[in-house]
């Protein structure tokens, strides 16, 4: 307990000294350095954004096609659903650092690794969402349909998937900015992107490096959020937007 | 009877149990001097160690703060301030973890205290938005007939408020400590120590067995913390 | 023991007053019923008497003491409110809801358990079932009475009941409506009470006052109210058939007095008496009646034709339905249309006959007041 209060005193000392070294930061003029820095290689940092994004959008639409599937398959086997979930649920709260060590014996360090973690990382939100957005329609519409005579595999692409499409979209999202972050971490093991900016400017104390990086990933991520956000609302039937989680 | 037996404590020690297994196995058949002298008990509980006093530490600052900074964001008088707040915390939690941890690396400079302080801050921001959000969603029917029945303020709070948002505040702890176990094994990049220690030094050897070693613990530690705090969930909440 | 004065609330970025200028006076021991279209500041109103909102102008007297100058706590743990919107807290059982206020005034244990208990009858939960279950698991009129016993469960001298039978289904809110008149005789509490149901307003009240976008247009005994509506709004409001609605003004017992009916058979009556009686009947029909005077049933000419025995206790027809003798003429007529018949039977308390009354009585009442 002692060590933990000595751990926590600490980390707040360290705070106090951060804010004395933002002040000298200035004096170094590290935000201009950065500025300085970027200018200089923006090839290469647009590069590596394209490369970024090309991983996350690549992996995206791996994961969309295979999570709605399974969201799809789960919605009419209830007894399997919860153990799909869990599993999800499971795999989603195992560290990264975790997830893409355990891939690296299987598939070696690169692309592919990252890929991998990050199609196993989007399986919950994308997942549920489409479980439950299908689930928690209101079964008088289900039954409406089924009364006019519309086939299962019709109420599925007519009526249940257009209705969940919202929900849907919002486990998307969720997906979205997940793996923009879990990409800029899969780096490390070789799947490119603007995770290398930060991890080499770490490692060869480049600070204006590490900034260009990361707050390149973070704005991705923000601009994702956004955009999404906006995708969510237009998909949505008649302006009304369900959470689902 | 039996069965909260087995939940609480049959499941834990069975993923605890292989943790242990993996490692007693590793140390005690490395494949070659490398890993030996890389692999060692003392090394696997230093960074265990390390890994829970990053959780521990971070996770209680963020708690107190954060379910302290929701309710005073969540009086009448704050309110207003709440909720700009909870945009920007909303956007705050949109910037990935690795970006948040290099940010205060180029601040404040390596270390574990760097680390623990990045950690804090980053699981403030879901239970602050999670305990403030739970606050302002209790019907306002609900706090007018409190009122209405002459309770006190503070009353209302404690008596009505925070156990009406309880819920919604513990699934901000769980989305913390989530966040902020993955977040620990990352804090190796800037010198925070943990079990990424063990992955890091793996890879850098390309020696799977430490890889393996490292991420199993990780991987058990976040799945059991994850799954203590979802059967405490199940438990506390009997209504609705 | 409540009195408004100039009482106005202007609600902040609002430009027209939601209450204007309102002079209210309600009597100790009395039912003030405010009626009036949706948004026209009932709420509002009660919301002010017991200082959840605070008025922008005017007085409010309790007791004749300014309740604006009072402990707002204070003045709340004395004043029972029913809130539209029920509001009950989803996290505590029912029976945590109900003994909210005694705990607030820490009264002992079994005390609040035995009223608990009490107040759940009263209202027509019975404990056993309803104690332990959570808000959830109840339907829309159950809660509603629970949001009353909550409000009254530590008796408190002045009610605020904002539309409290207002989810609950027409049997029951009669049955309810009953039971409050039947409480309040005792009790005799001081409440303001809402509904918007013209016929409820009628039956429960006092005194009805009758606002319109923040105003009083006035405020009257209900039968003043029925017989001299102050302008058309009222009158339109009280509705077109207003002799039928002093049906429900009038309890069975008044006019029972009135109604000369000769006496009940006892069940060892011959039929000699029987067919006597038969013939002299206004309605036909005879009761018929056992030693403690309690109700057996009626004889009717055909039944008397098909007679089974001897005396008439060997014959009667069970009836379906009667009245109690403190229900309205409302019920009773609503008793009649029921069962078919152009009687219904009138018991007391305990199932004692009290007498027989007819839609010829009926008649005579609603003609002598128009
Ligand atoms: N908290 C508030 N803030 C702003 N305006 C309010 C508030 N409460 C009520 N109002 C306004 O004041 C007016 C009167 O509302 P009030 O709730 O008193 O009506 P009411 O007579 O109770 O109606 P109802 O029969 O529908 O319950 C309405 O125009 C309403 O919009
Ligand atoms: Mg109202």
């Amino acid at each position: 307990m002692d060590q933990l209060l000595g751990m926590a005193f600490d980390a707040f000392r360290a705070a106090g000294n951060g804010i004395e070294s933002i002040a000298q930061a200035g004096d170094r003029g590290i935000i201009a350095h950065t500025i300085d820095y970027i200018s200089r290689r923006s090839d290469l940092i647009l590069e590596l954004m394209l490369e970024h994004l090309w991983l996350v959008i690549l992996t995206l639409i791996i994961a969309v096609t295979i999570s709605v599937t399974i969201g799809i398959i789960i919605s009419y086997y209830e007894s399997l659903a919860q153990t799909v979930l869990g599993i999800c649920q499971v795999l989603m709260v195992i560290p990264s650092m975790a997830m893409l060590a355990f891939m690296v014996p299987l598939f070696g360090i690169g692309f592919t690794t990252g890929v991998v973690a990050l199609v196993l990382y989007s399986l919950l939100p994308v997942v549920r969402n489409t479980y439950t957005g299908i689930r928690e329609l209101d079964p008088a519409i289900v039954e409406a349909a089924k009364g006019m005579g519309m086939t299962e595999r019709r109420i599925l692409f007519k009526i249940k998937i257009p209705l969940a499409r919202p929900v849907i979209m919002a486990g998307v999202r969720t997906a979205a900015v997940m793996m923009i972050g879990i990409a800029a971490i899969a780096a490390y093991v070789g799947a490119g992107g603007l995770g290398e900016l930060i991890f080499s400017g770490i490692s060869r104390g480049h600070q204006p490096m590490i900034i260009a990086g990361a707050i390149g990933v973070s704005i991705i991520a923000i601009a994702f959020d956004y955009l999404l956000y906006y995708g969510e609302k237009r998909f949505s039937v008649e302006g009304s937007t369900r959470e689902g989680n | 009877m039996l069965r909260t037996l087995w939940v609480w404590i049959g499941i834990p020690l069975i993923m605890i149990g292989i943790a242990a297994a993996i490692v007693i196995y590793s140390v005690n058949n490395p494949p070659d001097s490398i890993v030996a002298r890389m692999l060692t008990y003392e090394r696997v509980f230093r960074v265990i160690r390390e890994h829970m006093g990053l959780l521990l530490v971070s996770m209680t600052g963020a708690t107190i703060v954060g379910v302290a900074g929701g309710i005073m964001l969540s009086r009448p008088s704050l309110y207003r301030i709440g909720r700009v707040m909870e945009t920007i915390v909303n956007i705050g939690q949109t910037v990935p973890s690795l970006a948040v941890l290099a940010l205060f690396y180029t601040i404040l400079g390596l270390g574990f205290r760097v680390a623990v302080f990045a950690l804090f801050l980053y699981s403030i921001l879901p239970i602050l938005r999670n305990t403030f959000a739970g606050i302002d969603g209790v019907e306002h029917s609900i706090i007018e007939a409190a009122r209405g029945m002459g309770m006190r303020p503070l009353r209302i709070l404690t008596r009505i408020e925070l156990p009406i948002a309880f819920p919604i505040i513990v699934a901000g702890l769980r989305t913390a400590i989530v966040i902020n176990v993955g977040a620990a094994t990352l804090a190796t990049f800037i010198g925070g120590g943990g079990l990424g220690d063990l992955i890091v030094t793996g890879l850098s050897v390309h020696r799977d067995m430490i890889i393996v070693n490292g991420a199993v613990i990780a991987a058990i530690t976040a799945i059991l913390l994850d799954y203590l705090i979802g059967k405490a969930e199940e438990r506390v909440v009997r209504w609705s | 023991m409540i009195k408004l004065e100039g009482l106005t609330k202007v609600f902040k970025g609002h430009n027209i007053p939601a209450v204007k200028d309102l002079n209210l006076e309600v009597n100790e021991g009395d039912v003030c019923v405010l009626v009036g279209p949706s948004g026209c500041g009932k709420t509002t109103t009660m919301k002010m008497i017991n200082r959840l909102y605070e008025p922008t102008g005017g007085k409010i007297y309790i007791r004749g003491e300014d309740a604006l100058q009072m402990d707002p706590i204070k003045l709340r743990l004395d004043i029972g409110y029913v809130i539209q919107e029920i509001g009950l807290f989803p996290h505590m059982t029912i029976y945590e809801n109900i003994a909210t206020v005694p705990n607030e005034k820490q009264w002992p244990k079994d005390q609040v358990k035995e009223k608990v208990d009490n107040v759940m009858s009263l209202v027509g939960l019975d404990p056993e079932i309803f104690k332990n279950r959570y808000p959830s698991a109840l339907s829309g009129g159950q809660r509603q009475r629970v949001g009353v016993a909550r409000a009254m469960v530590s008796d408190p001298p002045i009610m605020l009941m904002d539309e409290p039978f207002g989810a609950v289904d027409p049997i029951t809110r009669a049955r309810l409506q009953n039971e409050f008149l039947r409480i309040q005789e005792r009790v005799d509490k001081t409440i303001v009470f809402v509904t918007h149901d013209i016929d409820e307003a009628i039956k429960m009240s006092d005194t009805i006052a009758v606002m319109r976008e923040g105003e009083l247009v006035q405020h009257a005994t209900p039968s003043d109210l029925l017989s001299a509506p102050a302008d058309e709004f009222v009158s339109n409001l009280v509705g077109r058939n207003r002799s039928i609605k002093r049906l429900h003004l009038i309890r069975v017992s008044e006019i029972l007095e009135e109604v000369d009916r000769a006496p009940a058979l006892k069940e060892d009556t011959k039929e000699e008496e029987v067919k006597k009686r038969l013939d002299e009947s206004d309605i036909r029909t005879v009761i018929v009646v056992d030693r403690d005077n309690k109700l057996k049933g009626v004889i009717g000419v055909n039944d008397l034709k098909r007679k089974t025995g001897e005396v008439a206790g060997d014959y009667f027809q069970e009836v379906s339905d009667t009245v109690t003798d403190d229900a309205t003429l409302n019920d009773a007529l609503s008793v009649m249309l029921e069962i078919g018949e152009g009687y219904v039977a009138v018991v007391n308390e305990d199932e004692k006959y009290q007498g027989t009354i007819t839609l010829g009585d009926l008649l005579n009442v609603v003609r002598e007041d128009s």
